[in-house]
């Protein structure tokens, strides 16, 4: 199925989506909440790109701003918010409402919040198409029943004629992931996709998404809060907190070579099988995170970070450790003299 | 088991053929028929210990944990707490020894309350301590669970998440109870917070010599906290047995896929591929003959037709599983 939307000239080496400075402000009742606080990311095509972070760091928040879906109220600013060549906040509403579903969609947490409770499957699956693309109803049942294949649905024709409710939570989860491959989208933001999940469920949907993406040929934007999802699924990490893009890197790297003091206290503070002795004592994060309503001076993480000094008072700029793994934190180094490292990092490093 | 006995149990927990059976329908057109949320459960936790109870959404864990509590009456079996009865205590004797601790600090701590009132609450019900004498257990507990004094005069709205967690748990604490009943204690708190509670809970099962029955989803945590483990599925326990026994050699297949199924954060591993089915049974309708059958990679026609039992406790602590191929 060709798209017959399109944005612009399709350049297969530029970046799908690059984002340039993002801000997100929402007004609320003690001023002003800065969600999002100028982050920069690209994603490649049929890239699978993890956005890591915990709760209030700004992470729906930024999957929201690029699918459109943020309330009025809210205050959205970007140096570029660019889309397989489209610059997403010149768009009118009506174009970008033409691009979601079509070729950019969603996933989200709970699949309740995005199916209608009172049509059947068959009936939104094929709505989302026949809203996008000029196809028979047929046509758009056929295609339904071969994505309900692909998601590991059996029975599918039956399905069709289901409501969402009949359905376990897995199995709304599957048919969410359906309706988001019915047009053959460029860009999936899956939103904590599986935190809602059983654990054997989890492992049956991720291994799902990670095949359909790669058949295919999907870029993924999949965000969570759990670092042994992103080991397993992702190409490449964003580590956000408070608002901003502390780390990226490529996966390996990331979990084997940290440099921010954030995504160091992150891997480390979670009970690893084998590596961490059962009932020891674990290397918590002391503190909780700052509030982002009105300005954040400095290096937010500053007053949990065992290194803070006095040059973390002023912002760190994002440092380049090579040319795929930038870091904001004072601290990094470009490139990594192994002299630099300190101690524990290194003695870390080898554990693990 | 037998109250005769002069030498003290040496379990905090003992839980025997325990069920609860809820009734479901029974108004206008649908009919009347029962859901076994927890079925013929049978459990020994010794003192000083950390159980472990893992398993899917709606196996029955919650249900479990608020026998224990008191807080509703099981449908058949009994629980003994420090080898007594729980059945006819009354809830005073039963706060003494048994006290929980919830996932969600938002909605267990009453919002209207000061961080003070909220923790001496069980000493105000429960004991004839003078308020000033209160006011001491108090100020000593918040010491304990890292909280600052003047966390007395906030309200729950002022604290994070973790912090409303420390208050559950000096609130839990006050009492000195025995036994304490995590029920996912961390699950609505970030990870970088899980770990501070988590080494909180630790120090205070060796300060108080406290059996804690833990139930999670995080198979990590799990992992690192607990001395035994049960796992439950539909309502029974189908494989109980040391932390050792059951991490390395897993012996139920549910248990396998479970294990299997956690995701450690290492980059050089695959999303595991558990050929496991897909559909969750509704317990209100569980299936024939094991229940795992529908979903287990290795069902036999036995398996359909007669359900497997399991063992009873022994003294040795002894690994169970409810398996014919085990
Ligand atoms: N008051 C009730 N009336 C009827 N059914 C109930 C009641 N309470 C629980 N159940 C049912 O009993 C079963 C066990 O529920 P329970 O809350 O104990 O599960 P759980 O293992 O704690 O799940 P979770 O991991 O989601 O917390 C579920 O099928 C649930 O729907
Ligand atoms: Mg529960």
């Amino acid at each position: 199925m060709s798209n017959n939307i399109s944005t612009g000239i399709t350049n297969t080496s530029a970046p799908l989506l690059k984002v340039t400075n993002l801000q997100v402000k929402l007004p609320v009742a003690a001023g002003t909440l800065n969600a999002v606080r100028g982050i920069d990311f690209e994603v490649q095509r049929g890239e699978m790109l993890c956005i890591v972070g915990e709760s209030g760091c700004g992470k729906s928040m930024t999957s929201m701003a690029l699918m459109g879906l943020l309330p009025q109220r809210a205050n959205i600013t970007a140096s570029q918010l660019n889309f397989d060549g489209a610059e997403l906040l010149s768009l009118t509403e009506r174009q970008r409402s033409g691009l979601r579903g079509s070729r950019m969609a969603m996933i989200f947490q709970e699949p309740m919040t995005a199916l209608n409770p009172a049509y059947t499957l068959g009936n939104q699956l094929c709505e989302v198409l026949r809203r996008h693309r000029k196809v028979s109803r047929q046509q758009a049942k056929e295609r339904a029943i071969y994505l309900l294949g692909k998601v590991g649905i059996s029975a599918a024709e039956e399905r069709l004629d289901q409501y969402p409710h009949q359905l376990s939570g897995g199995l709304r989860q599957r048919i969410m992931i359906a309706m988001a491959l019915m047009c053959e989208p460029d860009l999936i933001i899956a939103d904590e996709p599986t935190t809602a999940l059983d654990v054997t469920i989890q492992a049956q949907i991720l291994r799902l998404l990670r095949d359909l993406q790669r058949e295919f040929g999907t870029a993924i934007i999949f965000i969570t809060h759990d670092l042994g999802v992103v080991a397993r699924i992702a190409d490449r990490v964003a580590v956000m907190y408070a608002g901003e893009i502390v780390e990226t890197a490529d996966t390996t790297t990331l979990f084997n070579a940290p440099q921010h003091p954030y995504t160091q206290g992150l891997i480390n503070c979670i009970p690893t099988p084998g590596k961490t002795p059962p009932g020891s004592r674990l290397q918590a994060i002391p503190g909780v995170v700052p509030s982002l309503i009105g300005e954040v001076k400095g290096c937010a993480f500053r007053n949990r970070c065992s290194r803070a000094e006095e040059r973390c008072t002023t912002a760190p700029a994002l440092i380049q450790a090579t040319q795929a793994h930038a870091v904001r934190c004072h601290f990094a180094t470009s490139p990594v003299p192994s002299t630099a490292i300190p101690c524990e990092v290194l003695h870390e490093s080898h554990q693990r | 088991m037998k109250a005769t006995s002069v030498e003290p149990t040496p379990y905090a927990l003992e839980l025997c053929g325990l069920s609860k059976r809820f009734t479901l329908g029974g108004k206008m057109f649908s009919k009347k028929r029962a859901l076994y949320a927890v079925s013929d459960v049978s459990l020994r936790v010794p003192r000083g210990q950390v159980m472990g109870l893992v398993g899917e959404s709606g196996c029955g864990k919650s249900t479990l944990a608020k026998m224990l509590l008191g807080l509703t009456p099981p449908s058949e079996g009994d629980v003994l707490i420090q080898g007594k009865s729980i059945t006819h205590s009354d809830q005073k004797t039963l706060a003494r020894h048994v006290q929980p601790i919830f996932q969600d600090p938002y909605s267990s701590l009453n919002p209207r309350r000061r961080i003070g009132d909220i923790i001496a609450l069980p000493l105000r019900l429960h004991t004839t301590l003078s308020s000033q004498e209160r006011s001491q257990r108090v100020t000593a507990m918040l010491d304990l669970v890292g909280l600052p004094k003047r966390a007395t005069q906030q309200y729950p709205g002022q604290l994070s998440g973790g912090q409303r967690q420390r208050v559950a748990i000096a609130r839990a604490l006050i009492m000195r109870p025995d036994l304490v009943i995590c029920d996912e204690p961390t699950s609505a708190l970030d990870v970088s917070v899980q770990a501070q509670i988590l080494n909180l809970l630790l120090d205070l099962k060796e300060e108080f010599g406290l059996t804690y029955l833990f139930i999670s989803h995080d198979l990590a945590v799990v992992e690192h906290l607990v001395d035994r483990l049960a796992v439950m599925y539909l309502g029974r326990i189908v494989e109980e047995g040391s932390r050792e026994q059951i991490f390395a050699a897993p012996k139920h297949p549910y248990t396998q896929a479970l294990l299997a199924s956690a995701l450690t954060p290492d980059p050089s591993l695959d999303i595991p591929d558990l050929g496991l089915g897909s559909v969750q049974p509704d317990p209100s309708r569980p299936p024939a003959g094991c229940a795992f059958h529908p979903r287990c990679p290795q069902s036999s026609p036995e398996c359909r037709e007669r359900r497997p039992s399991l063992p009873p406790v022994d003294l040795h602590g002894t690994g169970r599983v409810a398996c014919h191929f085990a």
